[in-house]
This record gives C-alpha cells, sequence and structure tokens, in this order.
C-alpha cells in the first residue's frame, strides 16, 4: 500500500443558481474584469489515502464524492490530481 | 403514543420539540442520542432543527450517517411518520427520504422571522387538521433553506400533490416577495411517495401555543399523532 494525496474540487452544477458566484462575478465586474462571464464557488478537499495504486486511489475518491463529498442533486466533483504522499 | 426527537450533535430545536410533544400535547417525548442504534418503540420520529456537526461539508450531510439514521430510514422504510423540520429535513433530504436538496438562501443571509405559508395539501397524515389553501403564519430561522431538485423531480412531485407548504404573502398568493430564501416554486415542505415523510424548513414547534404568538403549528402535530391513534384503534 502507497500513500497517495488527492485533490477533489467540488462545484455547485451550471444552471443552479448559486448566489455566492454570482456575488463574486459581479464584485469582479465592478473591479472592471468585465470579460468575466461566469464565477461558482465550489470546496476544494485534499485527502490522504492509502492504495495499491494510483488508479485504485483515485476510484476510491471518486465513491468518496459520490457517497458524502458531493450531493449528487446539485453538486459536480472532479478528481484533479492524485500524487503519491 | 410515543415521539422520538433525534439529537445530534448541534441539534438545537430538540427541546422545542420535545415541549411541543409532552408538554403542550400530553404524549410521551423521549430523546434518541444519534449514537444509539434504538427509536425506543417510539411511534412518531422527529428530526429537529439545528446545525448538526456544525453543517461541516453541507448542512446535514454528516448527520445522515449517524449509526439512529439507520433505525429511522428503516422506520420509514415500515411506513412509520417522520417530522423532518429545518435541519431536518436537510438530513431527510441527504438521507434519500425525501426528494431534492436544501442550499445557501439566495439573499446569502440567515433569516428568522415569521412567515406566511398556503397548505397546498391536507391528503397527508402531517396535514389532515389544516384545510386546503389555509395561510398559516410559522417562524423560519435558516441560512440553508433554498429548495433545489431537477426538472423532473419538481414535476413529479407537483403532480403527485407532494408538494405541502409554500412560502405565500398573507393573501395566499405565491410571490418572489414572500420567498424568503429563494427556494424553487416557493417550495417550504414535502413528503415522500408514500407520505409518512415530511420535510419543512418552517419551525411548526415554535408555533404552538398564544404565548408564542402563533399557534398555526399545533394542527400538524395534532394530525399526526391522530393519524397514528387511529391506526392502533382500527
Amino acid at each position: 500500500m502507497t500513500r497517495f494525496r488527492l485533490s477533489i474540487h467540488i462545484v455547485p452544477r451550471r444552471g443552479i443558481l448559486d448566489p455566492q458566484g454570482k456575488a463574486v462575478s459581479d464584485a469582479l465586474h465592478s473591479l472592471g474584469f468585465g470579460a468575466v462571464t461566469d464565477v461558482r464557488v465550489g470546496r476544494y478537499l485534499v485527502v490522504e489515502t492509502q492504495a495499491d495504486s494510483a488508479d485504485a486511489a483515485r476510484e476510491s475518491a471518486r465513491a468518496m464524492c459520490e457517497r458524502l463529498l458531493a450531493n449528487p442533486v446539485t453538486e459536480d466533483f472532479e478528481i484533479a490530481a492524485v500524487s503519491q504522499a | 403514543m410515543k415521539a422520538a426527537i433525534v439529537r445530534f450533535p448541534g441539534s438545537n430545536c430538540d427541546e422545542d420539540a420535545f415541549h411541543a410533544v409532552s408538554g403542550i400535547l400530553g404524549h410521551d417525548a423521549v430523546y434518541c442520542w444519534h449514537k444509539e442504534h434504538d427509536l425506543q418503540g417510539a411511534d412518531i420520529v422527529v428530526l429537529p432543527g439545528g446545525f448538526s456537526y456544525g453543517d461541516y461539508l453541507r448542512a446535514g450531510a454528516i448527520a445522515r450517517f449517524s449509526p439512529i439514521m439507520r433505525e429511522v430510514i428503516a422506520f420509514a422504510e415500515r411506513g412509520g411518520p417522520v417530522l423532518g423540520i429545518c435541519n431536518g429535513f436537510q438530513i431527510a433530504c441527504e438521507a434519500g427520504l425525501l426528494p431534492g436538496a436544501l442550499l445557501r438562501n439566495a439573499s446569502l443571509r440567515f433569516v428568522s422571522a415569521p412567515v406566511h405559508l398556503r397548505v397546498d395539501s391536507i391528503a397527508t397524515q402531517f396535514t389532515a387538521h389544516y384545510h386546503v389553501d389555509q395561510v398559516i403564519r410559522i417562524p423560519i430561522a435558516h441560512g440553508d433553506g433554498r429548495y433545489t431538485a431537477d426538472a423532473d423531480t419538481l414535476a413529479r412531485i407537483e403532480g403527485e400533490g407532494r408538494v405541502v407548504f409554500r412560502y405565500v404573502n398573507a393573501n395566499g398568493e405565491v410571490t418572489e416577495a414572500a420567498n424568503p430564501n429563494g427556494s424553487m416554486r416557493n417550495i417550504a415542505g414535502v413528503v415522500n411517495a408514500r407520505g409518512n415523510v415530511i420535510g419543512m424548513m418552517p419551525h411548526p414547534e415554535r408555533a404552538m401555543e398564544s404565548l408564542m404568538e402563533s399557534s398555526d403549528g399545533l394542527p400538524l402535530f395534532t394530525s399526526v399523532f391522530e393519524s397514528m391513534l387511529a391506526k392502533v384503534g382500527a
């Protein structure tokens, strides 16, 4: 078993009202970043886990997201990076 | 009749629910700590309001894996009545007992205020003592109450008459101004397909007698207790 570090991004699903993202987007516009077309505010988790391989670690992270870390009704998740811890 | 009031770390409306059942209605009430595995023979389960596990990750997300929730889900599957109030509604959604999810209020503000609700269905064991389209006044107190579901789910629950309460103005009209949190279609409370699990953001247990300024929550409690008494009598 090897220790892996997983970077997991969870964001509100596109099309679902994200008032935090909208507030940030409005603030960016008022600062002159008029080119910004969309902002969504989510969560970033760093999970360390033991696994036989990077693929196994990624599979495990996917199961964690489906069962607990992300809400399947409103959120999308992405396992952004897997590295040896 | 006996109600089990489930207590999670961070529950803070458990005593209000206990008082509603025991002090006002005169039925038995027992507390069930979230680590227990036994609902103590209760006829009705209440998931009370609060901030279980500090709302970490998402409101209700961690509480729904508490040991007692296995018993609550089994109880619901046997047809036992479950009343989820505020955080209890969030937990019930996370547990899959009810459709949809409760997201951060559209205003991004915590809202604590009395609101008007319209009773859209009296064909449930929780609302039989109201009349259709009755406008009631019950307080809300939440930061994550924006009811959200996908289009298919909304169509299904609307079609099946499972939207029980809606935020309205004093005249009973569904308006944007009357919507305190941005809930889709002003939805304040829903029931499951079988009708034995209800979730609502407003607090009926805080509107039980005149000194609370409203007793409009009382019929909800009397409805469910009477339905259970009728079952025992039958």
